[in-house]
């Protein structure tokens, strides 16, 4: 019997891996051969889906960008025995693309039946989660803190400390809530997770429940994501069958529960306190800080509000020790940080690789340039709220410090390359029409704002007294960006800005 | 034509409140339970849901009209959410936005045949294999407004079957 994989992660499936794995099932009938067909995570390389993967003697070998009428082709080749096909990649583990990465939240991303605990085990699965059992509440916090995790949603906040003031907050009901509402575009990291090792974060979740005291926790995702969501409530009816959810947590005495809860297509739900106000059933609106949500948060209870990365590299820190962790990355941002390369690019996909890799690494290097073939233009990180480098400024080494530095942000580590086709001062006027759209309404410098953002720069697209509504946007920009309550508002300036800044050019046509 | 969702009547939607989780008994789960029982929430359930969540119509009012998915009118058979954001700008969205409005209809409204629903969504997480739209529940990659169209025709086999 030999085993194929072919992925289940909705990406895959968007360019045709269920047609290819009931192919590879009819042929392999036809041809009255065993195959064993697994539906794994996707490895990350998003340019070689859909990825067929075989077990051979030599390790698992891969095909790339097969489709279904490829398939008998495939068969002809002996791919079942790693036979040479012109798709073939050779051995996946000794692919340079995914080699040389530093793989740790995303360590079995792709190898694994993502909803087969059993195979989860025996690939490292639990072990953070025993361990921290083992350890007690103030040792676990303690590793946390000494990793140097910080909050991987965007905002970098050391994630020890919001733990421990979790777990000393007095209450008679604390809760965990993941942010799992990755809205940002050109990030995919969170889906992937979910569909492709969802035990991680339950794991993670767990972790961070038993340690700090909470018995509820809750996944708010996303409706846009219907497949990651559809695998998390499997993933989740396994766990609780197998005791790793419930009244006894692998039979520590200790409860957690844990449901998924899905937003209605509310980009601002990812900001935490909106996402709050939703899981309590209301309007996705910002809460002003302070209280901070780990003292007053859900119903107004403690509450560790972390991001699905976050949440998900926890496991791999309890296991293998702080110190493993923090031996990745640089001065101040320690660890790794799982890179999303997309938009206009040849190799798009996850690079997860310790803080410090610098931008064009990750642009020219891993992604290849661009799809389309014309010279990169400009390149956007962090999601809408990111800023926009210019091709001659991406030897920015990428970790938080340096970002902030060059006037940008890792945000949830989104790469969105364009090529030269982009009119940056559309780019520009997409981030105010977004935030328009998106603003939860409660404060005025984003709400109305944004709305002003978009007649302005209309009115600079169309030469109407450029030079001063030039000064006037800039001005909108200073505004929002001191007075608005959350990063929704303050933040929507930054594509605008950097657009204005690096690409001047544009705003003059 | 034959419908992916249930026909509303009161005590239908009472039926579908009361089969809720008891932590799910809140406006944002009770208008999602209805609305993906009956595929929009009915004027008539604004009410039902309030008393039953015990707050007032105009919160729940308030809470229906806040998230963009919450509709009060009934859907296509099939609805295509089209991603416009940044990562699908990158690699043409913009016209093949303008393309599925002549093939099919333009974003935010419905098919001349009213079979089709086209709206604009934000990142639907295929951002490295755009442009991307959900047909319904289905996930496509590296759309055309001609892909676009099979998907519509599939899926419609698939509602009417």
């Amino acid at each position: 019997m030999t085993r194929v994989y072919v992925p289940r992660d909705s990406a895959a499936r968007s360019i045709g891996a269920d047609e290819v794995a009931v192919a590879i099932l009819t042929e392999a009938a036809l041809r009255g051969v065993d195959v064993e067909l697994v539906r794994n995570g996707s490895r990350g390389m998003l340019w070689a889906e859909p990825l067929v993967e075989v077990v051979t003697d030599a390790g698992r070998i891969g095909y790339a960008g097969i489709t279904s009428d490829k398939v008998a082709e495939l068969f002809d080749a002996g791919f079942l025995t790693g036979g040479e096909h012109a798709s073939s990649l050779g051995v996946v583990d000794d692919i340079a693309w995914l080699k040389d990465q530093q793989r740790v939240t995303f360590a079995r991303m792709g190898i694994t039946d993502p909803v087969n605990l059993d195979d989860y085990q025996a690939h490292g699965g639990l072990r953070g989660l025993r361990r921290a059992l083992e350890l007690g509440s103030e040792a676990t916090v303690e590793e946390v803190l000494a990793s140097g995790l910080r909050g991987r949603g965007g905002a970098g906040f050391p994630a020890g400390i919001k733990w421990r003031t979790v777990m000393q907050a007095q209450a008679d009901q604390k809760y965990i809530a993941c942010n799992a509402d990755e809205g940002d575009s050109g990030t995919f990291a969170d889906r992937m997770l979910m569909e492709g090792d969802p035990f991680t974060l339950i794991e993670g979740m767990t972790i961070a429940g038993v340690t700090t005291g909470a018995t509820i926790g809750y996944v708010y995702s996303r409706s846009e994501y219907p497949d990651a969501n559809n695998t998390m409530r499997e993933a989740l009816a396994v766990a609780y069958e197998h005791g790793l959810l419930g009244a006894d947590v692998l039979g520590s005495g200790k409860a957690f529960d844990l449901r998924l809860r899905v937003g209605a297509g509310a980009y601002i739900c990812g900001e935490e306190t909106a996402m709050l106000d939703s899981l309590e059933g209301l309007r996705g609106m910002v809460r002003a800080k302070p209280p901070i949500p780990a003292l007053e948060g859900l119903f107004g209870k403690p509450t560790l509000v972390n991001n699905v990365m976050t949440l998900g590299t926890v496991p791999a820190i309890l296991a293998d020790g702080a110190a493993a962790y923090q031996a990745f990355g640089t001065e101040r941002s320690r660890g790794t940080q799982v890179f999303q390369i997309a938009g206009n690019v040849d190799r798009g996909g996850i690079v997860e690789t310790g803080f410090g890799v610098t931008l064009a690494e990750l642009v020219e290097t891993y992604g290849g340039g661009t799809w389309s073939g014309l010279p990169v233009r400009a390149v956007q990180v962090g999601g809408p709220l990111g800023a926009y480098f210019p091709a001659d400024k991406l030897d920015v080494s990428l970790d938080y410090e340096s970002m902030i530095a060059a006037g940008g942000m890792v945000g949830h580590g989104g790469i969105v390359i364009f090529d030269e086709t982009v009119d940056m001062s559309l780019q520009a006027r997409f981030a105010m029409e977004f935030c328009s759209k998106e603003s939860c309404g409660k404060c005025t410098p984003c709400r109305i704002g944004s709305i002003r953002g978009v007649e302005t720069i209309d009115k600079i697209r169309e030469g109407v007294d450029r030079a001063n509504n030039l000064v006037l946007l800039n001005d909108l920009c200073e505004l929002m960006t001191d007075g608005s309550l959350c990063a929704m508002g303050g933040l929507t300036p930054m594509p605008v800005q950097s657009a204005l800044r690096h690409f001047p050019e544009d705003f003059q046509r | 034509m034959t419908s992916r969702h249930a026909t509303w009547s009161v005590e239908a939607g009472q039926q579908v409140l009361d089969s809720l989780p008891s932590d799910e008994r809140l406006i944002l789960p009770a208008l999602q339970a209805i609305q993906h029982e009956f595929g929009y929430v009915p004027r008539e359930a604004v009410a039902i849901v309030a008393s039953f969540v015990n707050v007032s119509v105009a919160d729940t009012h308030g809470v229906l009209t806040f998230y963009h998915e919450l509709r009060t009118t009934p859907p296509a058979p099939v609805t295509v959410s089209l991603c416009m954001a940044e990562a699908c700008q990158a690699v043409g969205v913009r016209s093949v936005a303008e393309d599925v409005a002549k093939a099919i209809a333009p974003l935010g409204q419905r098919s001349s045949d009213g079979s089709v629903d086209v709206v604009e969504v934000f990142c639907l997480g295929n951002c490295a294999l755009g442009p991307t739209a959900l047909v319904n529940e289905r996930l496509i990659g590296k759309v055309s407004a001609e892909s676009l169209v099979r998907a519509v025709a599939s899926a419609r086999e698939g509602v009417n079957a």
